[in-house]
């Protein structure tokens, strides 16, 4: 029963982990149903420009708005160099753009910050919370505590702000928003410097317990991806439960089965789900527009 | 006629005079050619070796060379990469008619290419850790760092003296940590310890609670983590938010102040096997490497900072060849070769090599140093 708890408690903190990072994904996908596989470059990217900047002698918080600053500069560049040229390009040529950026950007953070690994210092106190026998650490409350505030702020910008919904109307015809007067190139602007944002919070918040290197993103952003193609993809209710079941999945098969084989059972849940429903658990069906 | 005798004589001498001026000044190169994993997964490894390999053929040229035999420095980056590895040894040999090896960083590289160099017959050091690759011994295949079945070892050595007969094993899923399990599991039974659990994890994972939740249900006594990079630290991190308080080993592949700086005040108490360089000014001033490994230290770190003790591998290479070349007399693949098998009693980074035709690392177990983090610092034990 103890390892139980421990097992859950530890799915619980990777999961929130996936989900801060699937969260990212939704933003963009809601804009223009690109996929970008550069996010987690730009979880990387605020991580490391967070902790060369304490380095450097810039105190935490500032360093850390600073940090979410610099991703959503590098987010901004991105769409502004690489994807709003390709105008005409198709959502799989978009897609391959960012997985080439990824690439860009990886390279960029090797030649600027070396092949070293850094982590930063917890944001408070990390001796561990004791529930019954599990423990976790204060760090993963502020994981959690980040995720949640994340998901109301991304839930309300899309339902209730009118540059959210701006976006959400791009995604769904772009030339039907253009004709009501959204301004289409600005909104994909936004969405991929709010993006870029998001995944900086996500880097800084899980720095100080996974530390980072330059090459961190390309796993982070993958096992996010999968959490939001689990949850459904664009939903960030479902990006928070898709990483939770995602990280819970893992323990508890590492815990019971083998820790071994413990991401080839998370990837057989993810293949199963999506067998039986492939659009995610909280996505919605596939419509076919005529 | 007198004119053509004096014309005989002149030639003759000035024959001479070419003769004896050509074999001072231009004598027949030293050839090394190399191929690094400079860059890629594994450039934490390449980029000493190839800064250490360069910093002092530059120091031997400049003294003149090998017996007056300049060396000749020839390096291909591989990236890590099996097939590239492949490519720049057939150029090395075909092409750039190396006299000697040293390189291939990774196990992956060294293994992919024996065959080449055993069909070419040229004598190569290869800088990387598995015992695979003198072990059955091949003819033209030497090494100079430490292997992982010596790491397990060392480790089940201590454990026995202090007491310890059930351990809990974690690994990672890379070559490293794959090959250092397999050695754990095949070696503990000679030392009567018994594994209790055999957990392992992905490198690149954010957690191992898991894992060690498991172990801290079992009745070991030490937990065995052999891995390398950032895993390792969480692991430690791991253990102590759990308050499991057993003695906690780790392989040679966390010997970096790295490690220390991210386990934190996690890391103390680790104790773990590793080259002398580390820990150079704590060896006692008898032993023989101390004076090797502080100059070692010195000059590398004024020229490119932090030492690690993975150029200190390439150094080893370069000296064996080195002095195998003088012993030999003679730029010949045959008699380098030969020459390099007699190494007696060498001095280098990673221990004293004494090598044999049976031999081809030539290190005892005494090469490496048990080794405890305490107060955030290396502690030289025994």
């Amino acid at each position: 029963m103890d390892q139980l708890l421990q097992f859950f408690i530890s799915g619980l903190t990777v999961g929130s982990i996936y989900a801060l990072v699937a969260l990212g994904f939704s933003i963009i996908y809601n804009a223009s149903d690109v996929v970008n596989f550069a996010q987690g470059e730009f979880v990387m990217i605020g991580a490391m420009s967070a902790i060369f900047m304490l380095k450097a002698g810039i105190p935490y918080p500032l360093a850390i708005f600073l940090a979410i600053l610099t991703s959503a500069t590098v987010g901004l560049c991105l769409e502004k160099f690489a994807i709003e040229p390709a105008k005409r390009a198709t959502v799989v040529t978009t897609i391959i753009i960012t997985i080439g950026a990824s690439i860009f950007l990886r390279g960029a953070a090797l030649l600027i910050w070396g092949k070293d690994i850094y982590g930063l210092p917890p944001f408070t106190d990390n001796t561990p919370i004791h529930i019954g026998r599990a423990t976790m650490l204060p760090q993963n409350l502020w994981v959690m505590l980040g995720t949640a505030f994340l998901v109301i702020v991304v839930k309300y910008f899309f339902d209730k702000t009118r540059v959210g919904k701006a976006i959400l109307a791009c995604s769904y015809n772009k030339k039907a928003a253009y004709l009501v007067g959204i301004n289409v190139k600005t909104m994909l602007l936004i969405a991929y410097g709010l993006s870029a944002a998001l995944g900086a919070v996500a880097g800084v918040l899980i720095a100080p317990i996974t530390f980072m290197t330059y090459g961190a993103g390309v796993m982070l952003g993958l096992k996010g991806f999968c959490a939001a193609i689990l949850g459904g993809m664009g939903n960030s209710m479902g990006a928070v439960l898709g990483g939770v079941i995602l990280g819970i999945v893992e323990t508890v098969g590492a815990g019971f089965i083998s820790s071994g084989y413990k991401d080839a059972i998370a990837f057989f849940v993810i293949l199963l789900v999506l067998f039986f429903k492939p659009s995610g658990i909280l996505g919605k069906g596939e419509v076919e527009r005529v | 006629m007198r004119f053509n005798k004096f014309l005989v004589l002149f030639s003759i001498i000035s024959f001479m005079m070419f003769l004896g001026s050509s074999s001072s000044f231009a004598k027949k190169p030293l050839k090394i050619g190399s191929f690094l994993a400079v860059t890629g997964p594994a450039s934490f490894l390449g980029d000493p070796e190839l800064k250490t390999l360069q910093m002092y053929i530059e120091e031997i040229n400049a003294k003149g060379g090998v017996d007056g035999h300049k060396i000749e420095f020839v390096h291909y980056d591989t990236k890590g990469k099996a097939k590239e590895a492949k490519n720049f040894v057939n150029r090395l040999i075909k092409k750039d008619r190396v006299d000697v090896i040293i390189g291939g960083t990774t196990s992956g590289n060294t293994l992919a290419v024996i065959d080449i160099v055993q069909r070419a017959k040229v004598p190569f050091i290869s800088l990387a850790g598995s015992i695979k690759i003198v072990e059955p011994v091949k003819k033209w295949v030497f090494k100079t760092p430490h292997t992982d079945k010596m790491a397990a070892q060392k480790i089940f050595e201590d454990m026995k003296k202090r007491g310890i007969t059930k351990i809990a094993l974690i690994t990672g899923n890379g070559g490293f940590d794959k090959s250092g399990r397999a050695q754990c599991l095949a070696l503990a039974p000679k030392y009567g310890i018994k594994i209790v659990a055999d957990e392992q994890y992905n490198n690149s994972d954010t957690d191992m609670t898991t894992q060690l939740t498991k172990i801290r249900a079992t009745d070991a006594q030490a937990i065995l983590n052999f891995g390398f990079g950032k895993a390792p630290a969480i692991v430690a991190k791991n253990a102590k938010q759990l308050g499991i308080k057993l003695p906690i080993y780790e392989s040679h592949g966390v010997a970096s102040k790295k490690f220390i700086e991210l386990a934190g005040d996690a890391a103390n108490g680790i104790r773990l096997p590793a080259a002398a360089l580390i820990v150079a000014d704590q060896l006692p001033d008898t032993d023989p490497q101390k004076s090797v490994l502080l100059s070692y230290k010195k000059k590398f770190e004024a020229k490119y900072g932090p030492v690690s003790t993975f150029g200190g591998h390439a150094y080893d290479a370069l000296f064996i060849v080195v002095n195998a070349v003088k012993r030999a007399g003679v730029i010949d693949r045959a008699k380098i070769r030969d020459e390099i098998e007699k190494t007696k009693g060498f001095v280098g980074t990673g221990g004293v090599f004494n090598m044999s035709p049976t031999d081809h690392l030539g290190l005892g177990l005494d090469a490496f140093k048990m080794i405890e983090i305490q107060n955030g610092k290396w502690k030289l034990l025994y």
